[in-house]
């Protein structure tokens, strides 16, 4: 039975999550050099273009169509099948499309959370090709074997509520394998790139936040309690993540940045991702708190002693954040807030710890090693990366043959 | 004393400042400036539209140095700046009269370096 109300949060939902792809385009283009900006809007925004067609001719129905292998299947391409009544295993009250359009948007900013570690130094053909396979061989069989039917970690009883192993861990992990492959920016030492705009690594923040309602509370697939419970659980954690961050600043270099109170919220809403629909409010404060302190400790001190150049910190904020998360789900969920879940470790459940960390292992190595091979193809085949000029001269106007900024007028 | 002003390639300025810093020089000011190139450069092409206009972005160095120093200045924006091709730049070696460091009132050669 279709139900108007849980019909029209879903579809507002799928809007919301598809505004955080040009918001991460702003939160990653504030970061870089001006003569890039261009290059990581369009990185994105292609994405979101392409990503759109993969899902709906064959994305779809590899990750959520029934059945225990690789992938879902290939019974529902091109849509075929996917109509507009409901998909009961899925979601009861909502039609089958708008459920496959909600979760069109998660296939989408997934890998372009991947572009923030090979930032300023990628070739765009070699991007984009890079690009469809990892969403191909590594999103959509991850992706069906934690949420699709018949998928093997979701049967095992591994919770993640909108995509803490699935979206940012997979992806996280997926960016430092790129940063490492690629290698550093050219000048890195003498030469610290500054963020060119950090109003819009702002904005896109607030955006990315905004969105992050659809992306959590529209996981409950209907417009209910659970939902609001997300929803919550969401603000409360993207809070509490943004204070502490610029508290650990303040007392670890003196002054607390703009820049860190961002990255900590972003931080807090991708740890909270995975246990949203399944914790409480005081959980959630915890949560966000000791994300922003995992996550310091890897941007500002693992980072620059191992010399990986994770341009933008994807690792360091989302897989760092994601697995904080994901495990966090397994100490904190309750099944008082969400029946159909499972207790944690502090609700007497210390399987369920096992059960994440089992999730999250598995995620770490398929998605390294999936990543490995796909880049190390491209890469011998087009090439990743840019000449030394192009690097130098920027992506925008070798790559795009454009400038985002002019001097006079 | 002697003003060194170099117009070179954006895109080169880091490589630039590397060489400076080899040569011990680092007081510098940096500008970006347009400017009437004799090359094409690389066209931008807006939905389409191919623009080429002859202003072309430029960095413009000041370097103010002690005598000593202009040659291997000199020799350090080469080295940094040229490809050999057309764009490379150029550099203007100028009288500098006087030089007075504000903080301390200091004149000539000792408020240089």
């Amino acid at each position: 039975m279709i139900n108007s109300g849980d019909t029209a949060w879903v579809l507002i939902s799928s809007a919301l999550v598809m505004l955080m792809t040009p918001a991460l385009a702003f939160f990653y283009g504030g970061m870089v050099r001006r003569k890039n900006i261009l290059g990581v809007l369009m990185q994105c925004f292609i994405i979101l273009c392409a990503l759109s067609l993969q899902w709906v001719l064959f994305g779809y129905s590899l990750s959520f169509h029934p059945g225990e292998g690789f992938w879902g299947g290939f019974g529902w391409l091109g849509l075929r099948g996917v109509g507009l009544e409901p998909y009961a295993d899925y979601a009861a009250t909502i039609p089958h499309q708008a459920f496959m359009i909600f979760q069109a948007m998660f296939a989408i900013i997934t890998p372009a959370l991947i572009i923030g570690a090979f930032a300023e130094r990628m070739k765009f053909s070699a991007f984009l090709i890079f690009t469809l396979l990892w969403a191909t061989f590594v999103y959509d069989p991850v992706c069906h074997w934690v949420w699709g039917m018949g998928g093997w970690l979701r049967n095992l009883g591994a919770l993640d509520f909108a995509g803490g192993t699935v979206v940012h861990i997979n992806a996280g992990i997926a960016a430092l394998m790129t940063a490492i492959f690629i290698g550093r920016r050219k000048n890195l030492d003498h030469n610290a790139p500054a963020p060119h705009s950090l109003p819009f690594v702002v904005l896109g923040t607030g955006l990315l936040w905004f969105g992050w309602f659809g992306f959590n509370a529209g996981s409950a697939l209907a417009a209910n309690g659970l939902a609001v419970n997300a929803f919550v659980v969401t603000n409360t954690a993207a809070a509490a993540a943004g204070l502490s961050w610029a508290l650990i600043e303040w007392i670890h270099n003196g002054k607390p940045t703009m820049f860190g109170a961002a990255s900590g919220a972003v931080a807090g809403l991708v740890a909270i991702t995975p246990a949203s629909g399944y914790v409480s409010v005081v959980p959630a404060i915890a949560i966000g708190i000791l994300v922003s302190v995992f996550c310091f400790i890897a941007v500002s001190m693992i980072k620059p002693k191992l010399g990986y150049d994770d341009s933008l910190d994807a690792f360091g904020v989302h897989c760092v954040g994601g697995i904080w998360g994901a495990l966090a789900t397994g100490l904190f969920a309750s099944k008082a807030v969400n029946a159909a879940g499972n207790n944690g470790l502090f609700f007497g459940n210390p399987k369920q710890f096992l059960v994440q960390l089992y999730a999250v292992g598995v995620t770490l190595i398929y998605s390294v090693i999936v990543t490995f091979v796909i880049y190390k193809v491209v890469d011998l085949i087009f090439g990743m990366r840019v000449g030394e000029k192009e690097e130098l001269m920027g992506l925008d106007l070798t790559q795009h043959r454009e400038r985002a900024y002019t001097i006079l007028e | 004393m002697k003003l060194i002003i170099a117009i070179i390639q954006p895109y080169k300025l880091e490589e630039v400042k590397e060489e400076l810093y080899k040569t011990e020089v680092n007081l510098i000011t940096v500008s970006e400036v347009l400017g009437h190139g004799r090359q094409k450069g690389v066209a931008e092409v807006y939905r389409g539209a191919k623009e080429t206009g002859n202003l072309l972005r430029k960095v413009r160095l000041e370097i103010a140095v002690n005598d000593g120093f202009v040659e291997p200045t000199i020799k350090a924006i080469i080295k940094g700046a040229k490809t050999g091709e057309t764009g490379d730049g150029k550099i203007f070696v100028l009288d500098l009269k006087e030089c007075i460091r504000i903080r301390t009132e200091e004149r000539g050669t000792l408020a240089i370096g």
